[in-house]
């Protein structure tokens, strides 16, 4: 049932200009099963970012492997979709091009991939957007279509490093129902960076919290709360609770980072 | 006036085109009143008089053809040469460890210092015109693309490998695509510097072109002629930068601010 093994994984930074190397993650150990989905939590500089871009393979882990589906994580492959923190689409690409990318790079057929295209123009409400220029689109329109471009490739597993992190809280409260709408749906296994602790605990079937710089994983929540989710549990009770918990958790940690400036 | 703030079309126009008509009409008053000797400076209506016999009596027209192919020659040798060149230098880090040094070096030879050897090498024909433009261009155009493909934004590049991009595939559709636009910019500007190029090749060992009359034109005083030739220059500079930038304009329209 594991999907994603991280095994023992860390990060040390060599210093730039003679100076310290930087450790930015110490060594980590994480499990994540098939269909979860797992928000992982922590005060700016902890590593999160750094631990997505190693199970990404955009970068080598200084110890330790990334395995998933048994096979060790060498490179960056459309095997594992990732949303970055920035607005990453491809300027001189339409709404509708950007999100063909991938399937362009596979070699799908002309029709067929049409057909994908609008269906996850669809899925992410774009319809109408789909032959902008990304320059045209609102932030929040730009995250959809970043997401929609990284699932259209069906990856085994999707990859999100703070998506909504830019976005005011009205929009990214209606995209978070829109990414947890879309996971109930179609069941895919998401790890999903953000340090929003309310995010974290609304989207998450498990948040993992890390603690402050040199990162590694403290504590491991799981969330029980029921499916279909919509934005009014945040007030329930079982929601509250867990929420004054990783805030305490957070607190902790975030003071330590305070202290270490 | 704010800072930054655009102008209207209009008004835009009418400033461009009034600042033309402020310096004939300062260069009118300053010929034809008399503050400057004739023989020196042509007032503006000699200056169309003497232009207006190049064309129908001398055959200027094509001199102009012909200075205007030999820039068009010479640059579309260069672009096709420095293109793909500097997009490789920019992609390939070996590459650009193995030629940057010498593409720097040789941008500061000076195009018009080489005319003497290329006109021992090629002789005083028209190979020997493109070389000059050759020269002056290729290395200026493979150093700026070289660059520009060197800062291709990364998060675009580690997007596209997480969406299964190859190697070349980063190339093909993400390297190119993004600094294609910088490209045709780049291409525009040398344009410009071509026309220069072009012309000091035509002043030494040529018997065509608008430089060969603008040197012809010196040792007969007639500077109505050479003013005639040298607004013939800005004019055709003009026109083609104008058509450049509406293409650039056209063909990327996605990187308009
Ligand atoms: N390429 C790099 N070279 C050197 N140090 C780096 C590099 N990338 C990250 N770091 C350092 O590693 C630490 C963790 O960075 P990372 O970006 O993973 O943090 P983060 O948890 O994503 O923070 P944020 O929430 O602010 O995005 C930071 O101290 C950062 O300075
Ligand atoms: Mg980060």
């Amino acid at each position: 049932m594991t999907k994603l093994a991280i095994d023992n994984v860390s990060r040390t930074f060599p210093g730039t200009h003679g100076g310290q190397p930087v450790k930015a993650l110490q060594p980590t150990n994480l499990a994540v099963n098939a269909n979860d989905f797992i928000t992982i939590l922590g005060p700016s500089g902890c590593g999160k970012s750094t631990l997505l871009r190693i199970v990404a393979g955009l970068d080598t882990p200084s110890t330790g492997r990334v395995l998933l589906d048994g096979r060790e994580v060498t490179r960056p492959g459309p095997d594992r979709g990732m949303v970055f923190q920035s607005y990453t689409l491809f300027p001189w690409l339409t709404v509708a091009d950007n999100i063909a990318f991938g399937l362009r790079e596979k070699g799908t057929p002309e029709k067929e991939r049409r057909d994908i295209v609008a269906s996850y123009v669809d899925l992410v409400g774009l319809k109408g957007f789909e032959n902008h220029w990304p320059k045209q689109l609102s932030g929040g329109m730009q995250q959809r279509t970043a997401i929609a471009r990284a699932l259209a490739n069906d990856p085994e597993i999707l990859l999100l490093d703070e998506p909504f992190g830019a976005l005011d809280n009205q929009t990214r409260g209606l995209m978070q129902e829109l990414l947890l709408g879309i996971w109930e749906k179609r069941k895919k296994t998401v790890l999903f960076v953000t340090h929003d602790i309310e995010e974290a605990i609304f989207m998450a079937s498990r948040v993992i919290v890390m603690s402050a710089r040199p990162g590694r994983i403290k504590s491991n929540v799981v969330v029980d709360l029921p499916h279909p989710r919509l934005y009014t549990i945040k007030t329930s009770a079982e929601f509250s609770a867990l929420k004054a918990r990783l805030t305490e958790e957070i607190r902790v940690e975030a003071m330590r980072t305070a202290e270490a400036h | 006036m704010r800072p930054l703030e655009p102008v209207s079309p209009a008004l835009r126009a009418v400033l461009g085109i009034g600042f033309f008509v402020i310096f004939v009409a300062f260069w009118a008053w300053m010929t034809l009143g008399g503050y400057v000797n004739r023989v020196f400076l042509a007032d503006p209506f000699s200056m169309l008089r003497d232009g207006w016999r190049l064309l129908v009596e001398d055959n200027f027209a094509l001199d102009i053809l012909i200075t205007v192919w030999r820039v068009v020659g010479g640059f579309v040798l260069a672009s096709v040469v420095a293109v793909p060149l500097g997009i490789l230098m920019g992609a390939w880090k070996p590459f650009e460890a193995l030629l940057e040094p010498f593409v720097s070096f040789a941008r500061y030879l000076p195009a018009s210092a080489f005319i003497p050897l290329l006109i021992l090498w090629a002789g005083v024909g028209e190979i020997e015109k493109l070389l000059v433009i050759f020269v002056g261009s290729v290395f200026q155009l493979i150093l700026i693309i070289a660059v520009s493909v060197g800062n291709t934004r990364r998060d675009l590049v580690e997007a596209a490998y997480t969406l299964g991009s190859s190697n070349r595939g980063i190339v093909r559709r993400v390297i190119v695509p993004a600094n294609a636009p910088a490209i045709a910019e780049t291409l525009r500007l040398v344009l410009g510097w071509a026309w220069t190029y072009v012309i000091v090749a035509e002043l030494i060992g040529a018997s065509s072109g608008i430089g060969y009359m603008i040197i012809n034109s010196q040792s007969r005083l007639a500077t109505g002629q050479i003013i005639f030739g040298i607004i013939i220059i800005g004019l055709i500079g003009l026109i083609s930068d104008t058509a450049f930038k509406a293409l650039n304009r056209w063909l990327f329209p996605w990187s308009l601010a």
